[in-house]
């Protein structure tokens, strides 16, 4: 653990550090996987609901929902389930943040 | 979080600095910046538009060039509601000038040839294009070769693919709507791996549902060379029960040998089968420019990639996406899936070009629709996550599935499905 933290250090001291540089598009890369259905950064067309500017919490109440099976899906119960926990929250935040048009 | 922001801004300025100077890249760049690198993307399909779009988009200023042979993009999902007299062809063709407001710039041409070794694609008219990347998203070709008199019989017309979508789909909606009442229709499915695993068994339904309405007395033969329908069996066997009884007539293990007859004849292993109208979905391998360019190392057939990148296991610096791959492990080649291999490009080109470390933890996912009626549909749909000690996609084991059942709930998601990807793609 000592050696881990000296490396964040490091990195964080790092103008451009790596491995942050990744994980700033991790969100971003994981609502991509969403956009074939509820359009490019959630901007979603026609009988799709868009998710773009979605608040996190109710993203992730309604995921959550889905999940457990309390909220019927046609197809989203199945989707839901090959998402970590982790990465929902990081498609939920992603989404809370991009503007709905 | 404050450093990532920090960082950021840093390099907003940075870049505001360099156009302020002048030394920013071409002007419509848009990214505020010099460019970091040439892309071209050789194929305006599901996902090469898709790569183009979304390297402009994330990368900002990514050089990025898109060459597409044709007019227009016409989809492949939803062209059989054409074949059922549903849909018509100018609802499934997408312009390409939806990406010119991202900065992609585009060259109708057909690419010849890719040289590794200058990076550079050229073109048929003998244009040059020099590249740091380059993406291959040649779909698929066919391999008449395995089955006799199948090439002339394509060549003349006798006997259609209609497994691109385009000119070949209105000449099967024309074939099946000159054949009279009382007429065979056959459809021959080749053994898998084929585009679209449930394809052929929508366009069985599409068909025999034109049938039953304008032709009753008309019968489809579903010639298929696999042991047993290959995607939703059950709910596709249901459908062929529920609303096609006494019309259509399915058939496993019946693999076509050779077509005879001035295209009417399908001869299988031990029986032939005449038909007013032969669909033939040939055996694929990928599209010819993976072959040209020497990216095709497995089975003689598929390019193989590293998932992370999407770059080639053949030749470094290409990266090669949908239909054309070697799959994962149950990952279906559907446009949808092309889709989602061309974000994983995206990315890993944009940090490659920067000469940063790609995502370690990609994650693509599948949805397909299929129409079994004109308004009840049917989907399979799957999630895969990166398998770092396996160097492949995986299936999430519990996740996706079919439906319960055909539905009409889900035939408006299928067309929404649609109108969303394209735009993914296209606008």
């Amino acid at each position: 653990m000592l050696h881990v933290s000296r490396l964040a250090a490091v990195l964080l001291a790092a103008a451009a550090p790596l491995a942050l540089a990744q994980d700033a598009n991790l969100g971003r890369n994981l609502a991509a996987t969403c956009a074939n259905c509820h359009g490019t950064a959630g901007r979603a067309q026609g009988d799709m609901k868009p998710l773009a500017g979605m608040a996190a919490e109710k993203s992730l109440a309604m995921l959550a929902d889905f999940k457990s099976g309390a909220q019927p899906a046609s197809i989203m119960h199945q989707i839901v389930k090959g998402y970590t926990d982790a990465q929902l929250k990081a498609i939920a935040d992603y989404f809370a943040a991009q503007p709905a048009k | 979080m404050k450093h990532i922001e920090l960082s950021r801004r840093h390099i907003l300025g940075a870049g505001a600095a360099l156009a302020a100077t002048g030394l920013a890249g071409c002007a419509g760049m848009g990214g505020g910046g010099p460019s970091i690198g040439k892309v071209v993307v050789v194929g305006g399909g599901f996902a090469g538009t898709t790569a183009a779009k979304y390297l402009r988009m994330w990368g900002g200023n990514v050089d990025v060039t898109l060459v597409e042979r044709g007019d227009a993009f016409v989809s492949c999902p939803i062209s059989n509601l054409v074949l059922g007299g549903h849909k018509q062809m100018t609802d499934i063709t997408v312009p390409y000038s939806g990406l010119d407001k991202h900065g992609v710039k585009r060259v109708k041409g057909e690419v010849t040839a890719i040289d590794a070794q200058a990076k550079r694609v050229r073109l048929a008219d003998g244009t040059q294009l020099p590249y740091d990347r380059v993406v291959v998203a040649p779909g698929i070709d066919f391999m008449p070769e395995q089955i006799g008199g199948l090439q002339a019989a394509l060549d003349s017309g006798q006997v259609l693919h209609s497994w691109k979508a385009g000119p070949q789909t209105v000449a099967l909606r024309k074939q099946l709507t000159d054949m009279a009442d009382g007429g065979v229709v056959a459809v021959s499915i080749p053994k898998v791996p084929y585009r679209c695993p449930p394809g052929p068994y929508e366009r069985a339904c599409m068909i025999a549902g034109y049938l039953k309405t304008a032709k009753p007395k008309s019968k489809l033969l579903v010639l298929d060379a696999n042991p047993e329908i290959q995607s939703k069996k059950a709910l596709f066997e249901k459908a062929f029960a529920d609303h096609y009884k006494g019309i259509l007539e399915y058939r496993p293990n019946a693999e076509l040998k050779e077509v005879a007859g001035g295209g009417k004849v399908a001869k299988l292993e031990f029986e032939d089968v005449r038909a007013d109208v032969l669909n033939v979905i040939p055996p694929q391998r990928a599209g010819d420019l993976a072959r040209t360019a020497g990216l095709v190392n497995i089975n003689n057939r598929w390019a193989g990639v590293n998932w992370l990148t999407m770059e080639s296991t053949a030749v470094p610096g290409v990266h090669v996406l949908g239909d054309a791959t070697f799959p994962a492990p149950a990952m279906p080649k559907s446009g949808h899936m092309a889709n989602q291999h061309a974000k994983v490009a995206a990315a890993a080109i944009i940090q490659l070009l920067k000469g940063e470390a790609v995502n370690t933890a990609p994650v693509v996912m599948n949805t397909c629709y299929s129409f079994v009626t004109a308004r009840d549909v049917v989907h399979v749909a799957s999630v895969h996550q990166y398998d770092a000690a396996d160097k492949t996609f995986k299936a999430v084991p519990g996740s996706g599935g079919v439906s319960a059942a055909a539905n009409q709930v889900e035939g408006r998601y299928a067309l929404a499905w649609a109108q969303n990807i394209w735009a993914d793609m296209l606008a």
